[in-house]
């Protein structure tokens, strides 16, 4: 029964953790893998001294600060209004709506930010920004809008996913809690600040260590298609993930792009231990694992 | 309860309060939506007219050529139509049964190597190889290049959904029913085929949309695995335009002439729109009856156990 799944576990995750051993080699395609020279962490040292590594790590770790802080914050205020409308038909519609954007892929995605956003062609450069009187922005050159419009269009499509989790959790309240809040005469925010949010925080723990642990990882899609892997934008686009995508394609340097990415595995396998060891110091309830 | 209920109600914003929570909603989704329809706008216009005037939500002249182009003059969009349809089935069925099939015995206390099974397959979600050795097993051990297993099997395990799966049939599958099930003498698999897959419908339907969402909206192993245009998805087909014109409007600057004015009256920024919208279709007709499952889906994956 379980045999499909073991095998595809072996071969796609297993078989390429052996392979971090690349990371340590040489590789030379007359002398294959295995038979290729050990050169201990010299991958690693180039890797670490190029200026890129700095700046890879810095906006992978800033971007999923901020979409960790913003999207859970707003993740949470839209599932409280939500809650707080009376029309529960209108409600599922909102949602739904909302719930929309997850489903495009980053391809689609990356036609409409074009749509908004092309210089000579786009709706804010031919359209908006005359009627407001702005002068015309080259966004795909200008690396400094780009942290907005990334952390922007995360939130546009993650908001809908994320405020059906924390609904759920508003849902699952035992009602007498509020009649007990109603009681003490605690108002509608104090209801939210000491009632709700208290029970959903254990939903709420779990959602941020998630994201938590993966702060050494980015989506992909995010940040190659979005910005359209512009030259110009990397100084605010780059990060781990496209790093070694790049390095490995474009550049076809195996050994820099296996020594970064393990780099990506082996610190993101701290930080979630890390993590995970805290929150287990604080509350067992809480913690992943 | 009752009570509860009734403070409940009384504890959500009055009549003016709702006003304004309503066009703040109001507000966000036309946000959610407006780029869409921008696109779909974008896709129905000339585009010599938007050379002129930009890309607008109301197309200056209507037109379908966009339609017309990638639908009747490029074979490419049609065949990338159907690979990505095939991979999406065979994908799907797949990988949701292998993943429903995983799980099963995991959520069973009787299995004695339950722990060590689940272990294995969720510490694929803390540690990974990276991409390098990855690719050199897809391509260099399982020969995955160029053909339809290299868009398919890459995905088949997923350890989260082996966990929402896990935590599924033990709160929807009595333990009763399979000790009856094994008195009358049922094997695993007959149990597993004939009475689990029934009761775990809704679990198994909610994995199925995941990865029908997932292999539809794939572009990535394309990227990684596919060099041949046969192969290639609809997706992958649109990033290719987009890099394809990104190209080609870097060169135009140097053409002059007839060259220049053929490539200025190829649809092709309205083609890549069209294809958007083609792309997303189904997906949005498909979306109002799928909804709840995913909402279910997600809620149980929110959950610790």
């Amino acid at each position: 029964m379980m045999l499909p799944g073991t095998l595809a576990l072996l071969l796609f995750s297993y078989l390429p953790m052996a392979g971090i051993i690349i990371a340590f080699k040489d590789i030379n395609y007359t002398k294959g893998i295995l038979g290729s020279d050990w050169i201990g962490f010299k991958n690693f040292e180039f890797f670490l001294k190029t200026p890129d590594a700095w700046r890879i790590t810095r906006n992978t770790i800033l971007y999923n600060t901020a979409f960790i802080a913003l999207g859970t914050t707003v993740a949470v205020l839209v599932a409280v209004a939500l809650d707080g409308l009376r029309t529960k038909k209108l409600s599922r519609f909102y949602q739904g709506v909302m719930f929309l954007p997850y489903f495009f892929s980053w391809i689609v995605i990356s036609g409409l930010v074009f749509a908004l956003l092309s210089t000579d062609l786009g709706f804010f450069n031919r359209v908006l920004f005359p009627a407001l009187g702005l002068s015309p922005i080259n966004w795909y050159v200008e690396p400094a809008y780009w942290p907005f419009i990334i952390v922007f269009v995360n939130l546009w499509k993650y908001t809908g996913y994320g405020s059906v989790v924390y609904l759920a959790a508003i849902t699952g309240i035992d009602p007498n809690c509020f009649e007990a809040a109603s009681l003490d005469g605690a108002n509608r925010f104090q209801t939210v600040r000491h009632i709700m949010i208290p029970l959903i925080s254990p939903v709420l723990i779990i959602q941020v260590m998630l994201l938590i642990g993966r702060i050494f990882y980015s989506e992909f899609g995010l940040f190659f298609q979005v910005p359209q892997n512009m030259g110009p934008l990397y100084p605010t686009t780059d990060v781990i993930d496209t790093y070694v995508y790049r390095t490995l394609v474009n550049a076809g340097d195996i050994g820099m792009s296996a020594a970064a990415g393990l780099y990506q595995s082996a610190v993101g396998f701290v930080i979630v231990l890390g993590s995970n060891l805290i929150v287990r110091k604080l509350d067992p309830e809480k913690s992943l694992f | 309860m009752e009570r509860g209920l009734e403070a409940r109600a009384l504890f959500r914003p009055r009549a003016g309060g709702q006003i304004v929570v309503h066009v703040i909603f109001v507000l966000i989704c036309f946000l959610c939506v407006y780029p869409l329809l921008l696109v779909l706008g974008i896709s129905f216009s000339d585009e010599t007219s938007i050379a002129i005037h930009g890309f607008s939500l109301i197309p200056p002249k209507t037109s379908n050529d966009a339609y017309r182009f990638v639908l009747r003059e490029s074979n490419a969009l049609v065949r990338a139509y159907l690979i990505t349809i095939v991979v999406t089935v065979v994908g799907t069925l797949v990988a949701t049964l292998t993943v429903a099939l995983y799980a099963y015995p995991l959520s069973r206390k009787d299995f004695k190597y339950r722990r060590f099974f689940a272990f294995v397959a969720f510490f694929t979600m803390l540690f990974s190889g990276g991409l390098v050795p990855w690719y050199m097993v897809c391509v260099n051990v399982l020969k995955l290049r160029n053909n339809i297993w290299a868009l398919i099997l890459p995905y088949t395990m997923n350890a989260w959904y082996v966990l929402i799966m896990r935590t599924f049939y033990k709160t929807n599958v009595p333990d009763s029913i399979i000790e009856s099930a094994k008195m009358d003498g049922a094997g695993e698999y007959t149990i597993f085929f004939r009475i689990i897959i029934h009761l775990a419908k809704p679990g198994i339907a909610t994995i199925a949309l995941f990865n029908t969402i997932v292999y539809w909206n794939d572009w990535w192993l394309p990227l990684m695995l596919v060099n041949d245009p046969a192969w290639f998805n609809l997706q992958y087909l649109m990033y290719r335009v987009q890099v394809n014109i990104q190209y080609l409007s870097s060169m135009a600057g140097s053409l002059s002439g007839v060259s220049a004015d053929i490539l200025r009256r190829l649809p092709s920024r309205t083609a890549q729109m069209a294809m958007c919208i083609l792309s997303i279709g189904p997906i949005i007709f498909a979306y109002p009856f799928f909804q709840r499952y995913f909402v279910k889906g997600i809620t149980i994956g929110s959950l610790k156990e």
